[in-house]
């Protein structure tokens, strides 16, 4: 006990002691400062110089108050002062101890002149001095700075930095920064083709800059090298732009898998063309918004909670009205299917109508959870949380689905129904039964698909409308009654529409995708997987 | 041969039809400009605007009827047609406006002049003329049903999916029209129309003459679809909407009858858009939209598809319902409208007229019965099977 206690003690007294060393130390330094008070603007470049050289952190301050022209001499003691304006006077801040020295008036005191090279210096200065900062962040954002202006005159400063910095991604940018700056210098052509390597490795879009600025400026021998440098980069680049290509076009192809996996049951497995499926979805959104509206008020600490809790609710709330609508209106329609599209919209229509009475015609606001907002990146791509979760939601549902037709006995008469209902039905299967639960759980499907794409769209009424379009696209394009047509089709479309994107424009790639269902119909007109057999004549 | 398609295609109720829109041709027009305000009789202006649309719409729902309701294929992209009638008509109204615009440009329209663009596109050329315009109101929708329907018929993409595609092909055309770089005006379309003919588009003179070729029109294709509909070619049509397979091993070729069915009635719709324009002074993307083009299809519902008197009725019914319920109670008209399909589809899959043809056709059949044999039920049962 007594032991600890004269530890802290002796702590305690080197603490208190370890200013006032400080303040020793400050002498000379405070003489530098000083001599700044009095340099002529034609040596003020060695004062600096020297000032830099003590590497002292304290400098920075000075240094920007100098080229920012806030640096003042009391005309009386050749004192330097920090100083900001206040009315007529100025406030004096001491610039080693950064205490307030009082208030003089303007004339008591001379402003440092500074012109553009001194300006020049100071920032080189400054540069090297933050690059040595044991900040990490200070340091991180000096040596991105240094390498968005890099001159072959802060070529010491950076190597001097390179030599002392343990920091992986630190050391990235001074490389690259190094790499610049000995592009720019009269170093020998060795090093200068050295540097075209590292910044080569390196890749990205900043050395795609710089190297297609040296190359106006490099001498002939280097000039193969920098231009061989350029192209290996493009491809790089290029393929990193596919990559996040897919990856977009994946997204979206989540995206209609989910909003067409339902479809793909009620349309593809049971022939009912349902228009009002994509109110189903936009029910589900609304499900998570009135969800996250409870917690929000009254639970707030399950926030994160909101989404798993919406989910459950949302298959039960849209396929509850799924099964109404199924019992109340199509069952009196198989076998039409025309007019089941239309009294489908005409559900639609009113489905839509009434949200809009309810909630209003506006968007409402869905929050993401932490879990699902932010982005990280992965190699050249920069992939956000909220699309992960998707395609992993999305593929979750389609394999549960596609678990429950192939493995369950409620799939084996779904199946069984739709292959051949009078035949099921003399087996004994409850057609009647088997139609309500099929196209309540397509419903269902498109509830929960509504949770997912609340996170990445407007709630409103108009919700669903966006997508049945596209997801009929899907199904019809995947070819109608198989699951892996859908899910093949929701992705190739996904990915097509985001390659046209770049090339035609968001809005003529989305029409040439429908240029070319509309002409891929024409050749398969059962789509990609088109079932074989008696079922297709039926 | 024209004059005997001309008495096959009329009879009574064909007849009387058209004897009633050539009757308000005349009627409306006369009791509009020629009685005082405050006459009983005078029709406002802004009624022969409305019921002027109404006919444009009549026109359209008649046009889905001959490829629905005799054909048996469901378009779900008919309003595309009106619309790109629309357009062309627009084009020819835009050109009419010359230096008026507020740009006072001579040559360019206004949204391309804000658009900065220097010279017109050429497919804008020809469109000062109105016979041009005229022609392109039939021959674009014509031509572009004849192609998607070349297409479509011969690899047999029928049923739903046919009404799927057609979605989508309304649906390309919405995207594409909502593009300023289509040169179509984008988002705001064609307005702003000075004048027709020379005539002030506002006058009211004007507003009836274009009731009247509203009517007039009305009858002519009335004329048409019924001479095709009675003619053997609209049997064979009635023949492979009920059993298209049978039609072809019969020998018939029935992907070149949809078609042509189809582009005649996408002809027609390019007209109905056509009246459509000047009477309500706008065209923009939104008629592309494919709930209009399902719309068209419940006021052929409700009428009775499958009869030419019932879309025109269906029309007329529907529309002045909606103007009255939005303008009464508007939030209700989707719900009105809504529970329109499916009590329509489910209570009454004949429509109006259908069920009432129905109900006529049974009387007949069983006073025909008590006073003859029975034999004669038979023929008057059910005409028309689901497809």
């Amino acid at each position: 006990m007594y032991r600890i206690l004269q530890t802290v003690l002796v702590a305690l007294i080197l603490f208190t002691a370890f200013p006032a060393a400080g303040l020793s130390a400050e002498e000379p330094l405070r003489d530098l400062v000083n001599a700044l008070g009095t340099a002529k603007l034609s040596n003020m470049d060695e004062h600096i110089a020297a000032l830099a050289k003590s590497g002292d952190p304290k400098i920075v301050p000075i240094l920007e108050a100098l080229s920012d022209g806030n640096l003042y001499v009391r005309k009386a003691d050749d004192q330097v002062f920090l100083t900001r304006e206040s009315g007529a006077n100025l406030t004096l801040t001491d610039p080693l101890s950064g205490e307030s020295v009082g208030e003089a008036p303007k004339s008591a005191l001379s402003k440092i002149k500074v012109n553009n090279s001194v300006r020049r210096s100071v920032r080189a200065a400054l540069g090297g001095l933050t690059l040595l900062s044991p900040d990490r962040n200070q340091r991180f954002k000096a040596a991105q700075s240094i390498l968005q202006s890099p001159n072959a005159d802060a070529l010491p400063t950076i190597e001097n930095a390179l030599a002392a910095e343990k920091d992986a991604a630190i050391r990235t940018l001074l490389e690259q920064a190094r790499a610049t700056a000995v592009l720019a210098s009269d170093r020998p052509p060795e090093e200068k083709r050295q540097a075209v390597q590292t910044l080569k490795q390196n890749g990205g879009r900043e050395a795609l800059s710089i190297l297609s600025a040296a190359l106006g400026t490099a001498d002939e021998t280097l000039k193969p090298e920098i231009e061989a440098a350029l192209a290996s980069i493009e491809q790089t680049q290029a393929l990193w732009a596919a990559g996040q290509n897919v990856w977009y076009g994946l997204s979206l192809g989540s995206v209609l898998l989910l909003a067409a996996i339902g479809l793909a049951i009620t349309f593809g497995v049971m022939g009912i063309i349902n228009m009002a499926h994509g109110e189903m979805v936009m029910l589900g959104a609304y499900t998570t918004f009135l969800v996250q509206e409870i917690v929000r008020t009254s639970f707030p600490g399950l926030f994160d909670w909101s989404l798993a809790i919406a989910l459950p609710l949302a298959f039960l709330v849209t396929g509850a009205v799924g099964l109404a609508i199924e019992r109340g209106v199509i069952r009196f329609l198989y076998g039409r299917p025309l007019e089941t599209l239309l009294a489908t919209w005409g559900i639609s229509l009113i489905l839509q109508q009434a949200v809009r009475s309810i909630f209003g015609p506006t968007n409402r606001e869905v929050g993401n959870p932490s879990w699902m907002s932010g982005a990280f990146e992965l190699g050249g791509l920069t992939i956000t949380w909220n699309r992960l979760w998707i395609i992993l939601f999305a593929l979750t549902v389609f394999a549960g689905l596609l678990f429950l037709l192939k493995k369950t006995p409620m799939g084996l008469q779904m199946r069984a129904v739709t292959q051949n209902r009078r035949m099921a039905s003399s087996m004994g299967i409850r057609t009647p039964v088997v139609d309500a639960l099929t196209f309540a759980l397509g419903s269902g499907i498109a509830g929960m698909a509504g949770v997912a794409l609340s996170q990445i769209d407007n709630v409103s009424p108009n919700l669903g409308q966006g997508y049945i379009i596209d997801s009929f696209m899907v199904v019809v394009f995947g070819g109608v009654g198989n699951l892996w047509g859908t899910l093949v089709g929701a992705f190739s479309l996904g990915i097509l529409n985001k390659f046209l994107e770049p090339y035609a424009g968001a809005v003529l790639g989305k029409i040439l995708v429908l240029v070319l269902i509309i002409l891929f119909i024409q050749k398969r007109p059962r789509g990609l997987f088109a079932l074989k057999g008696r079922a297709v004549e039926a | 041969m024209i004059t005997s398609f001309l008495i096959k295609s009329l009879d009574r109720t064909i007849l009387v039809a058209v004897a009633i829109l050539l009757a308000l041709a005349v009627l409306v027009p006369v009791l509009n400009l020629l009685t005082a305000p405050d006459h009983p009789l005078h029709v406002p202006t802004y009624l022969v605007s409305l019921f002027g649309k109404y006919l444009t719409y009549a026109l359209l729902a008649l046009a889905l009827d001959l490829v629905w309701g005799f054909c048996g294929i469901l378009s779900l992209g008919h309003a595309a047609f009106f619309a790109l009638g629309g357009y062309a008509m627009g084009m020819y109204l835009m050109r009419q406006i010359g230096a008026r615009g507020s740009y006072g440009n001579p040559l360019l329209p206004d949204f391309m002049v804000f658009l900065n663009w220097k010279e017109l596109p050429w497919f804008w050329y020809g469109f000062d003329m109105f016979w041009f315009a005229a022609l392109m109101v039939v021959l674009v929708p014509g031509l572009i049903a004849f192609v998607f329907g070349w297409f479509a018929f011969r690899s047999r993409v029928n049923g739903v999916y046919l009404s799927i595609i057609t979605q989508a092909m309304t649906y390309a055309l919405l995207l594409a029209f909502f593009r300023n770089d289509m040169g179509f005006g984008g988002n705001n379309g064609l307005t702003d129309f000075k004048d027709i003919l020379g005539f002030n588009i506002q006058a009211d003179g004007t507003r009836a003459a274009l009731f009247a070729a509203s009517a007039l029109a009305l009858a002519v294709s009335l004329v048409i679809t019924s001479g095709i509909v009675r003619s053997k070619f609209g049997k064979v049509l009635v023949a492979l909407r009920d059993a298209e397979s049978r039609t072809r091993f019969l020998g018939y070729r029935v992907e070149h009858m949809k078609l042509f069915a189809f582009t005649v009635s996408a002809m027609m719709a390019g007209v109905a858009g056509a009246l459509y324009v000047p009477q309500v002074g706008i065209i923009n993307p939104g008629e592309f939209e494919p709930g209009n083009s399902i719309e068209v299809v419940i006021w052929t519902a409700v009428g009775g598809r499958g009869t030419l008197i019932g879309p025109i009725i269906g029309a007329i019914l529907v529309n002045g319902g909606k103007s009255i319920f939005t303008a009464a109670f508007p939030e209700f008209w989707l719900f009105a409208l809504g529970g329109l399909f499916v009590l329509v589809t489910l209570l009454l899959p004949k429509g109006i007229v259908g069920t009432a043809q129905h109900y006529l056709a049974r009387r007949r059949s069983y006073r025909a019965e008590t006073v003859s044999d029975k034999g004669a039920g038979l023929r008057a049962s059910e005409p028309m099977a689901a497809e």
